[in-house]
């Protein structure tokens, strides 16, 4: 393996934090720290979806949250409703979140950059406004009560906390898995080849439209079953999980944590919701910790926790290797040496390439494949 | 190799592109030049499908392209690069070029998820292309450099690596040597001799007059949209409406 491989990325990393996930209920301190863990997972799951289409893609979807709320209406309204078992009603809620995200994608992915954003906006507001209005289905801001938790398997009942937290884990252990898959697949290098811009992305052969409403499909399915699981874990919701501040708080959790990363979306739900959770006591007044604090991030760390790390990795690792070559090969040696001192790593030819302004998250560029070129010249 | 014929574009009032008839031979290394705003570009818009023409055709190896989508041109076997190079800065040269040869592999979500043999094999030509590439445009030295460290001549050359993995019977190459300084031309002079040794035509457009003279075997010369010349270095240099065009009326009766 190369060098270049990424701790974050490394298969072994992966196990000791599934290991560390799977001990934490024995080791907190009491059942509430379970289904606070248990729930941050349940968001993580959703901003693992908005990593695909927002980190990956490089489209932002602000109607993401709408797509978590119509998961959870799915399981509520079957099962409370209905009286469906929560498993089919979990099914229906993934098979809902691809059907509407084709809808949605279909038509709001003709739209380009800021103009793609407003109009998710204006969905999502749609799909809030639905949620509240719309009596008959979604019982309006009553909401909906009596949601039926995951039917168990024998001596497994998912109403305890505990067996609940591992199924979620469970869950969240499949969407890094199959994000992991896609990103270091050709599918991840289309959708990367996207975000940096369209026209090189169809100079290249890539079909825009049906690469696109791929990824903002599979980041919607990620969200309703997201969504299905909170419904069962919450077993109550109103119209108020459809509100845009869910949206944003999810584009917090991935700006944090680092966009376009294998682990940002989780490390950035994590971090934030235990820091909510530090800070419960200053109740609204916690946004003054909040907000300095996410400025401060955006400023200093702008591809987030893992984006930053990996830059520095990969940049390292590429040092390292001209380094090893240089003396062999004799070629371009001014290249590595110019490169020596990490700070300034944006200066110069960047700007020639990136000189569109862009909005935040544009700019965190970061390719956690950059590491996937093993084998190809380790000297 | 390329027929075209009558092409127009209009963009409201203006005639961008204007009735503009030309032939590309194989294997030959074809300019367009023309004043600032003369449509070469868009002309290269028009060719790679970018935009779609107002009328006239465009003829690839027979077939009328004229209108059709990007991509589909792309698979056709027309590549093209940009003014500007776009490339993915945070990581690798190498890495940067694996998506080039995507369009000549089938793999689908399922295959991606399953990581099935199909996958595997799809990947693996990729990374072969890439590599094979990195190698034909002289900078396998670099491969796992950062795009954020490389020169803008390396940058150049890394473009057409990426044009040339989607294995294109005609590239376009939209100022190849903007930004290059004399000695580092040459070189990418070379190289696009080297394409056309492998059987790839070439299409160019370029503002150095230097480099077009000694490199192109036809030369296209737009004007406000119009062709006003087509044809050899030597014929093209000595036409009246050229020099006219480039220098005013006053040199051209001098």
């Amino acid at each position: 393996m190369s060098r270049l491989t990424h701790m974050f990325n490394h298969p072994a990393t992966l196990v000791v934090l599934l290991g560390l996930a799977a001990v934490f209920p024995f080791v907190a301190a009491n059942e509430y720290q379970v289904y606070v863990m248990a729930l941050a997972f349940v968001w993580a799951i959703a901003v693992y979806g908005l990593n695909i289409i927002t980190g990956y893609c490089g489209q932002l979807n602000l109607a993401h949250g709408g797509f978590f709320a119509i998961g959870a209406y799915a399981v509520a309204i079957l099962t409370a409703d209905h009286g469906w078992n929560f498993w089919p009603a979990f099914a229906v809620a993934g098979l809902a979140g691809a059907v509407f995200g084709l809808v949605v994608g279909a038509v709001s992915l003709r739209l380009k950059e800021h103009y793609f954003a407003i109009f998710t906006l204006c969905v999502g507001f749609i799909i809030y406004m639905l949620l509240d209005k719309w009596d008959a289905l979604t019982h309006g801001p009553l909401g909906i009560i009596s949601i039926s938790p995951p039917d168990g398997f024998g001596f497994v009942d998912f109403t305890e906390t505990r067996p609940f937290y591992y199924l979620v884990l469970f869950f969240l252990a499949l969407a890094v898995f199959f994000t992991r898959r896609l990103s270091a697949s050709l599918l991840g290098r289309t959708f990367r080849a996207i975000r940096i811009s369209d026209d090189l992305a169809q100079s290249l052969g890539i079909n825009l439209m049906r690469n696109k409403i791929l990824a903002f499909v599979i980041s919607t399915v990620y969200a309703a079953l997201a969504g299905g699981l909170y419904a069962g874990v919450v077993r109550f919701i109103g119209p108020d999980l459809g509100n845009f501040m869910h949206t944003f708080d999810m584009i917090a959790y991935l700006l944090v944590g680092g966009i376009g990363t294998l682990m940002g979306p989780l490390l950035g739900t994590l971090l934030i919701t235990w820091l909510t959770q530090a800070v419960q006591s200053l109740e609204e007044y916690r946004m003054i910790v909040f907000g300095p604090l996410l400025v401060l991030l955006v400023i200093f760390f702008p591809k987030g926790i893992a984006g930053s790390y990996q830059a520095w990795r990969a940049r390292r690792a590429s040092r390292e290797m001209s380094a090893d070559q240089r003396p062999s090969t004799g070629h371009d040696s001014g290249a590595g040496s110019t490169a020596s001192t990490p700070g300034t790593t944006r200066a110069g030819p960047n700007s020639s390439s990136n000189a569109t302004a862009a909005p935040a998250y544009a700019h965190t560029k970061t390719n956690e494949s950059a590491g996937d070129s093993k084998g190809s010249g380790n000297a | 190799m390329l027929d075209i014929r009558n092409l127009t574009k209009q963009y409201g009032g203006l005639t961008a592109v204007d009735h503009v008839s030309t032939v590309f031979e194989r294997g030959a290394i074809n300019a367009i030049i023309g004043p600032n705003g003369a449509g070469k570009t868009t002309f290269f818009n028009l060719v790679a499908g970018a935009a779609a023409p107002t009328s006239g055709e465009i003829r690839f190896e027979g077939k009328n392209i004229a209108g059709m989508a990007p991509d589909a041109i792309a698979r056709a076997g027309i590549a093209r690069t940009f003014q500007t190079t776009m490339l993915f800065e945070e990581s690798t040269v190498l890495d940067n070029l694996i998506v080039g040869h995507r369009l000549r592999t089938g793999s689908r979500l399922w295959d991606v998820l399953l990581h099935t043999p199909r996958h595997k094999r799809d990947e693996a030509a990729c990374r072969d292309k890439a590599a094979e590439m990195l190698d034909f445009v002289g900078l396998s030295a670099i491969g796992n450099h950062m795009i954020a460290d490389t020169s803008q001549e390396q940058r150049k050359r890394i473009a057409f690596a990426l044009a040339l993995a989607t294995e294109p019977k005609l590239v376009l190459l939209d100022e190849p040597a903007g930004g290059v300084n004399p000695g580092e031309t040459d070189g990418l002079v070379a190289l696009i001799h080297k394409m056309v040794e492998h059987d790839i035509t070439v299409c160019l457009i370029e503002h150095k007059m230097d480099m077009i003279m000694s490199i192109a075997d036809r030369i296209v010369v737009l004007d406000h949209g119009a062709k006003i010349a087509d044809g050899s270095p030597g014929e093209v240099r000595n036409d009246p409406a050229v020099i006219e065009a480039y220098l005013g009326a006053e040199h051209a009766q001098a």
